[in-house]
């Protein structure tokens, strides 16, 4: 009974302890983004491009095909009511409000946090972030800040072209497949979203930005130095993004409803 | 403590240990001014701890590390990162920042701490490229360097900035005869011509006797002897015969703890 006690404890006082770790790094990111912005603006450049636009090919294509699907399921449930002209309008507010920060923060997750984890792992496993720290050169400031503030700058640019292209692929579907009524599917789309919805869209991609480039500098920063070790923190960079994001966008949600 | 001229680098005390496994008990060493100081010892000893020690990327638990005098483990980041601004480290890997060409990582110091014009910068790192023979390597990306190559690299990216200290983690290791060669004759000349003060931890007896000028044994978490090169090799210790001499028994043993060969192959104790 003792031993179960004490391991309960120990997990507890470990969570406390490295959630309060995490609080202190997030805040150390932050105290340094600024000065890194104004003085070294060509690192974050290269890592909004490391990050954003290396991510554009996947984000275009899924973001094609969501805003594609999105219309024919509208489109056949719609159909039913004799309300086949309002498939722009849930297109839309399914793409501006949910899907398309959900989705790009889950693809951004598998394909720019992936890599950011792993580069940071190896990095350290190489003993590339203890030779800065022998060079006096803070790793922290200057490999972890770029890479998180490019992050945090590239997500909502990248849910922005998501939703436009998804829109897109709605409307060649909707318009061109289905024959929807194109001046209807725009108009329809017009007059019912708000530029509340737009603001919700934004607001969760920025916060999706800050948790998703968080969540993987912080993993490979505190990778085992080992190639298992940044396989593991690759790995679990994915999978807590993930279950992070989605309970955020329910709580968002709910606060914003 | 006061700062004493001749002694540079003073560990008095040190203790150290990494979860249950002790690595240093009470180990005391001086390294004086303007010497090339080896640290040899069978591998697992914590020579490359004690590098780490000595650079402050770890904290000993018990005992100081004073260098010019000051007790390192005092100091805040502001003062660490100026004092380690007078170290330069090769790493046994060479530790190439892999998003960097080979001259941009020799410039990486001069970029983050100087503020010289890229002219400037674009000579002092092509004369310190051309000291270890890779001037014609500039363009190279790390990852397309041999290994001997990517250390040479990093050694010029560690006295890029005209350090006091060069310390060289291993720097003998997977090295062709030729690089060796390189490698101890840069080892020996930076150290005379430049005035700089080395610690080499290696175990390569045969090269550290030709660029040390003292040597010490590191054994068991403490100093197992000391002195030149000459004096460990005509040192009466078991010990010491043992590793310079390279023989298999002595008191450091072969094998790691372990239960009775025979026993264990007839799978007795698993009955």
């Amino acid at each position: 009974m003792t031993s179960v006690l004490r391991d309960i404890y120990n997990n507890v006082f470990e969570f406390v302890r490295t959630f309060g770790a995490f609080q202190l790094f997030f805040l150390r990111l932050v105290r340094h983004s600024p000065r890194m912005l104004l003085r070294r603006p060509g690192l974050v450049i290269k890592q909004v491009y490391n990050t954003g636009a290396l991510s554009l090919v996947i984000i275009m294509v899924c973001g094609f095909f969501v805003g594609g699907v999105l219309a024919l399921q509208g489109y056949a449930n719609l159909a039913r009511f004799n309300a086949e002209d309002s498939v722009g309008t849930v297109v839309a507010l399914a793409l501006i409000k949910e899907l398309g920060p959900v989705i790009t923060a889950l693809l951004f997750a598998g394909r720019a946090g992936t890599a950011l984890s792993s580069e940071i792992g190896l990095m350290k496993a190489t003993d590339q972030l203890s030779a800065m720290e022998m060079m006096a050169v803070n790793p922290v400031r200057r490999v972890l800040v770029p890479r998180f503030v490019g992050g945090v700058i590239s997500m909502p640019l990248l849910v922005a072209v998501f939703t436009c292209i998804g829109l897109f692929g709605a409307d060649v579907v909707a318009v061109y497949l289905l024959s929807v009524d194109v001046g209807a599917f725009w108009q329809q789309m017009q007059l019912s979203v708000d530029i509340k919805d737009i603001q919700e869209g934004i607001f969760k991609s920025i916060v999706f930005g800050i948790v998703a480039s968080l969540l993987a500098v912080w993993e490979g920063y505190n990778a085992i130095p080992t190639a298992e070790g940044v396989g593991r923190a690759t790995t679990r960079t994915v999978v807590i993004t993930a279950i992070a994001v989605l309970i955020l966008d329910f709580m968002i949600t709910a606060v914003m409803l | 403590m006061e700062a004493d001229s001749e002694n540079l680098i003073e560990i008095r005390d040190l203790m150290y240990s990494r979860g249950a496994r002790v690595i240093f008990k009470g180990l005391n060493l001086t390294i004086k001014r303007g010497e090339v100081t080896a640290f040899m010892g069978p591998s697992g000893t914590g020579k490359t701890t004690l590098l780490r020690l000595i650079t402050r990327q770890l904290i000993p638990q018990q005992g100081a590390i004073y260098v010019n005098g000051v007790d390192i483990a005092t100091l805040n980041q502001r003062k660490l990162y100026e004092l380690r601004q007078r170290f330069g480290m090769l790493f046994q890997n060479g530790a190439l920042l892999t998003d960097l060409n080979v001259f941009e990582n020799v410039a990486f110091p001069l970029r983050e701490h100087t503020k010289l014009t890229n002219r400037l910068i674009r000579h002092v790192v092509l004369t310190k490229l051309h000291a270890v023979g890779l001037r014609g390597a500039a363009d190279m990306s790390p990852t397309e360097l041999s290994g001997g190559m990517a250390r040479r690299v990093a050694l010029a990216r560690a006295m890029v900035m005209d350090p006091d200290i060069l310390i060289y983690d291993e720097p003998f290791v997977g090295l062709d005869p030729i690089s060796m060669g390189v490698i101890v004759r840069l080892v020996r000349r930076m150290n005379d011509a430049l005035g700089i003060t080395s610690i080499v931890v290696s175990h390569d007896v045969a090269e550290v006797s030709t660029v040390a000028d003292r040597s010490y044994l590191i054994s068991d978490g403490k100093v197992a002897a000391s002195g030149s090169p000459d004096e460990l090799q005509a040192a009466n210790s078991e010990l010491v015969r043992q590793f310079m001499h390279g023989m298999a028994d002595g008191p450091v043993a072969f094998h790691f703890d372990a239960p009775d060969y025979a026993e264990q192959l007839l799978g007795r104790d698993s009955e």
